[in-house]
This record gives structure tokens, sequence and C-alpha cells, in this order.
């Protein structure tokens, strides 16, 4: 019998910061083709968790698997050329390069490795694919947040990644720019992307997510579809403390 | 460093066949500044190949030039070895050195960089001073050759000509443009699958190079060498100062910080020989304040603003 390998799997992963458990013997996989959103209070180890699939930390202890392969022991760049693809919770461009540089720089690094025309073709189209003017010469640190955070997604899209890691790619945003957001990540998951992402607003969560796991001061406390697990007794009590439940 | 063209390409040949030609128009006197400011214009082109993008500061061209001028001393004066086979020896050990700071440098940055790389300089400085005087007897080495200025002149014409080549393939090439998100922003460089460790390697082996090569070149020049006086801290410091004055962003631009400031220097040194260093940490503080992206920034950023404003 062939059993069927998950996209990503994350086996009794810790992460201790000196004295300090950030993340504490969690697993879970990630199918193809799925969106799964990992929710939580602040400081439950919701980033640390992407900070360790993307290679930015070395897990303690555990093991981060790729379709069989193992990426923990690998660096970032490695991990990146695996097919991991990540934004950061607070938009990190580059300032001294053009919009469209800046997206080359996914492509030309990237999981796919292209150069010269091909590279630059390639960054215009995924700034086309996130609603962004692939003409503009503007400079990065002139954008607003979110058209920041669509450069940041276009570099990420331009190294066709097989796993998505989204940090928190809606905070931050008001309430119209919040609405284009979710529709921008809801076509990711049409297009039938793997997609892992940390996200604080519920309403993208519940409307976008297949699965969910929710952490609490490191641990996984719940894993399920988001109905489910947003009802949960003990998830409302983690957000909302005892009173709440 | 915004990739250069094929136009940048042929200017700078031009302006390398003109300059061929100095050594036939000049007297003694301007010739010697030719070959201080050729040995200074291929010194902080390959200085900014490397600390240009990736904005790490070294202070490390000084062991470099060194370790060039102490070897063909050694070879020439106590193993009669022809210079050439000296000037290329130097060119690999500058290289091996270079690759061996760079890995161990690699997870420090900022000011934690140019320090340790001015206290290698200085290590590197007294332990070959420390090894001349105990173990090889003599303490100074002739280099005693035909060569005169204008030869040396066009030795580091063609140095500095090659550096530019150099820096102009790997400026349009996946490395030039690597050096760059990684001059930008570290983390990201390696997200997106960067593998930064060699790229900054690389390019730190390529500065000792060409620096121990141009130490080599520059070794007959002074017929009597010691120690103290080829790994002299202040070569680092001038070719920090020429490359950002002429701005540290542009392949050529150090070019153009290398003229004026040792038109400058000459002067100031003739003229008022015990204030010299005061010279040189004023000019420090007036490019910090005034030129923080050298001459060659600032013309470029007064000419977006009068485009902003036509426009």
């Amino acid at each position: 019998m062939i059993r069927r390998r998950p996209a990503l799997s994350v086996q009794g992963v810790t992460k201790r910061f000196g004295g300090l458990v950030a993340v504490n013997d969690v697993s879970f996989d990630v199918e193809k083709h799925e969106m799964v959103g990992v929710i939580g209070p602040n400081g439950s180890g919701k980033t640390t968790m992407m900070n360790l699939i993307s290679g930015l930390h070395r897990p303690s202890a555990g093991r981060i698997g790729m379709k069989g392969r193992r990426l923990s022991d690998l660096p970032p760049q490695r991990i990146a050329r695996e097919g991991v693809g990540r934004t950061f919770q607070l938009v990190r461009l580059l300032p001294g390069l053009s919009i469209v540089e800046n997206v080359m720089a996914g492509a030309v690094f990237g999981h796919r490795r292209r150069w010269g025309r091909d590279a630059e073709d390639f960054a215009r189209d995924m700034l086309d694919r996130v609603g962004m003017d692939a003409r503009s010469d503007a400079s990065v640190t002139s954008l607003t947040y979110i058209d920041q955070k669509r450069v940041e997604l276009a570099r990420v899209l331009a190294g066709e990644p097989e796993i998505l890691l989204l940090d928190e790619w809606l905070a931050g945003l008001n309430p119209t720019e919040l609405e284009t957001g979710i529709d921008l990540v809801r076509a990711l998951r049409d297009e039938g992307r793997t997609v892992v992402l940390v996200e604080h607003v519920m309403d993208a969560i519940r409307a976008l997510c297949d699965r969910c796991v929710v952490m609490s001061a490191g641990r996984k406390i719940a894993e399920g579809e988001p109905g489910e697990v947003l009802s949960d007794r003990e998830v409302i009590r983690a957000y909302l403390g005892d009173d709440g439940a | 460093m915004k990739p250069p063209g094929h136009p940048e390409l042929i200017l700078a040949a031009a302006a390398a066949v003109a300059a061929a030609f100095l050594p036939m128009v000049v007297n003694n006197y301007w010739l010697g500044i030719g070959v201080d400011a050729m040995m200074y214009v291929a010194l902080a082109t390959s200085w900014a190949l490397f600390s240009g993008p990736t904005r790490h500061i070294s202070l490390a061209t000084g062991a470099f030039f060194g370790v060039g001028g102490f070897l063909v001393g050694t070879g020439m004066s106590d193993h009669q070895a022809p210079f050439w086979a000296m000037a290329a020896l130097s060119a690999f050990v500058g290289a091996i050195l270079a690759a061996l700071i760079g890995i161990a440098t690699l997870r420090l940055s900022g000011v934690y960089f140019v320090i340790f790389t001015l206290g290698l300089a200085e290590m590197i400085r007294n332990l070959v001073s420390w090894v001349q005087n105990n173990f090889l007897g003599s303490r100074g080495l002739y280099v005693l050759t035909d060569f005169r200025d204008q030869h040396l002149y066009w030795m580091l014409l063609a140095v500095a000509s090659s550096v530019y080549l150099l820096g102009w393939i790997v400026n349009r090439s996946r490395l030039g443009f690597a050096l760059r998100v990684i001059g930008d922003d570290e983390t990201v460089a390696r997200h997106v699958g960067i593998d930064t460790a060699a790229a900054k390697v690389i390019l730190f082996t390529t500065t000792g190079f060409f620096a121990s090569l141009v130490g080599a070149i520059i070794a007959p020049r002074w017929s009597y060498i010691e120690p103290n006086q080829v790994f002299s801290p202040q070569l680092s410091f001038f070719v920090v100062i020429m490359a950002l004055l002429g701005g540290a962003g542009r392949l050529w631009a150090p070019i153009v910080g290398v003229i004026p400031f040792l038109l400058i220097w000459n002067w100031v040194d003739a003229s008022f020989p015990k204030q010299s260093i005061l010279f040189l940490g004023l000019a420090f503080l007036l490019i910090v304040y005034v030129l923080p992206n050298g001459f060659v920034g600032r013309i470029e950023q007064l000419r977006d603003r009068m485009r902003g404003a036509g426009g």
C-alpha cells in the first residue's frame, strides 16, 4: 500500500530560546492544495513556527519535512530553493531596488531560476497577478502599505514556490484593503496552491482556510475545520481567558 | 549598484586608452602622481566591488597590499625569484587570505566587520614583522628591477582596467544582482534563495586578489621594503575615503574620488606636513555629513531633483 505523503509535515517540533520554550512539541501536516491557518493569541509561537519552516530558526527538536525530504537541517536559501516561499510579518522590501527588481529577486534565485528578460517578464506577470501596475517606476518606499504587501507577495510568487507561507499577510490593512486582501488570498487558494497562513483576522480564517491549527503558549491545542475549532471550549479559553469560556 | 550598460563600457575603454598616453605627455613629478592615482583607482575600484553593494566597510586593504609588497620583497631579495613569479604568487596568496577572512567574518556586519578587518590587518602586519625579525634575519628587503615609473603606471592601468571589466561583468550577472539584494536585506536575500555566504566570500576574495597584486606591482618603486611600511593602515583608510568620496554606488565612481583627494592630499602634505592627519579626519567628517553617497550620488540626486522640478 502506498501512503500519501503530505506536502509539508511538521513532526514534534520544539524551539527553545534559552529558557523560553517558544514552540513545544507541535505536529501537523499540510496536504497538497490545502490552505491551513495557524492561529492563536499573541505570543503563542505562530511566527516562530513560520520561522522554523522557512529556516530562519533551526528547531531544537523534531523534524520538518517536505514530500519526504528533511527541511529542518537546511539553511533558508536551500529551503527556498526546495520550494518554500514566505512573506514577513512586517513587510520586507528591498529599498535600493525598483519594484520590478524586487520581484525579480524572487524569480532569479527561487525554486525555478530565471534570468534576464525572462525573469523581468515573469516579474511583471506576477505584479499584474497581485494587482500592481507593472510599469510603475515608483520607489518601493513611496508605496502604500497594501501595495508594499502586494510587491512582497509578488516576489514570493515569482519563485514559484510549492508551499507558500503567509505571516499575517492581512494585518495592518484598513477595512477596504482587507477585502481586497482576502480576495487576493482566496484567488491563491482557487489556483490550488498549498498555503500555510498565520492570521489574527478571524473572518479571513473562516472564509479562507480548509483547516486550522490553534496554538497557545507554544503548544498545539486544537486542529480541525475553522468553524468547529473556533467554537472549541479550550480555544475560546485560550483567547478570552477562563471567564470567557 | 545598478547594472552598467554597454555605453559605459565603451566610455571606460576610451578613458583607459587615453590614460595610457599620460607618461608621454607629463613630466616626472606628474607621472609620480599618476602612478599613485592609478594605484588607488585599482584599489578603490576593487574595494567597491565588495563593499559597495554589501555595505561592509573593509579596512583590510592594507593587509592584502602589504602581503603583495612583502612577498615580492622576500622572493626577490632572499630567493632571487623573478618579479613576475612573485607578483603572481602574491595575488594568489592575497586571494586565499581574503577567502579565509571572508569565511571568518561571515556573521559580522556593520561596525563589527570594520573593527575586525582593521584588527586583523594590524595583526598580520605585526606577525610578518615578528617573523621577519626573528627568523628571516634581515630587517629590510631589496627589490631591484629595471622598471621605471611609466612601466609601473601601465601595469597598474592594466590591473585597474581588469578590475573594472570584471566588475562590469559581475554587476550584470546573477552574482551582482545577488549582492544588491544582500546589501539591502540579508534575511530577504537568504529567503529568496541566495547563498549569501558564497556570494560574499567570492567577492571579498577578488578584492584580496587585486589588492595584493597592486602591492606587488608597486614594490619595485620603493626598492627597499620594510614590513611596517608596506602594511600601512593609512592605506586602508585612504582607499575607503577615496571610494566613499566618489560614491560606492557606481563602478566608476571611486575614480572620481581618487583624483581630487590625491591632489589635495599632496598639497596638504607638502604645505602642512604636521597637520595632514587632521585633514584626513576632516575629509571623513565632510563625507559623512555632506556627501554620504559621494560626488556621484550627490550629482545624481541633484539631477533627479531637477528632473522632478521640470516634470
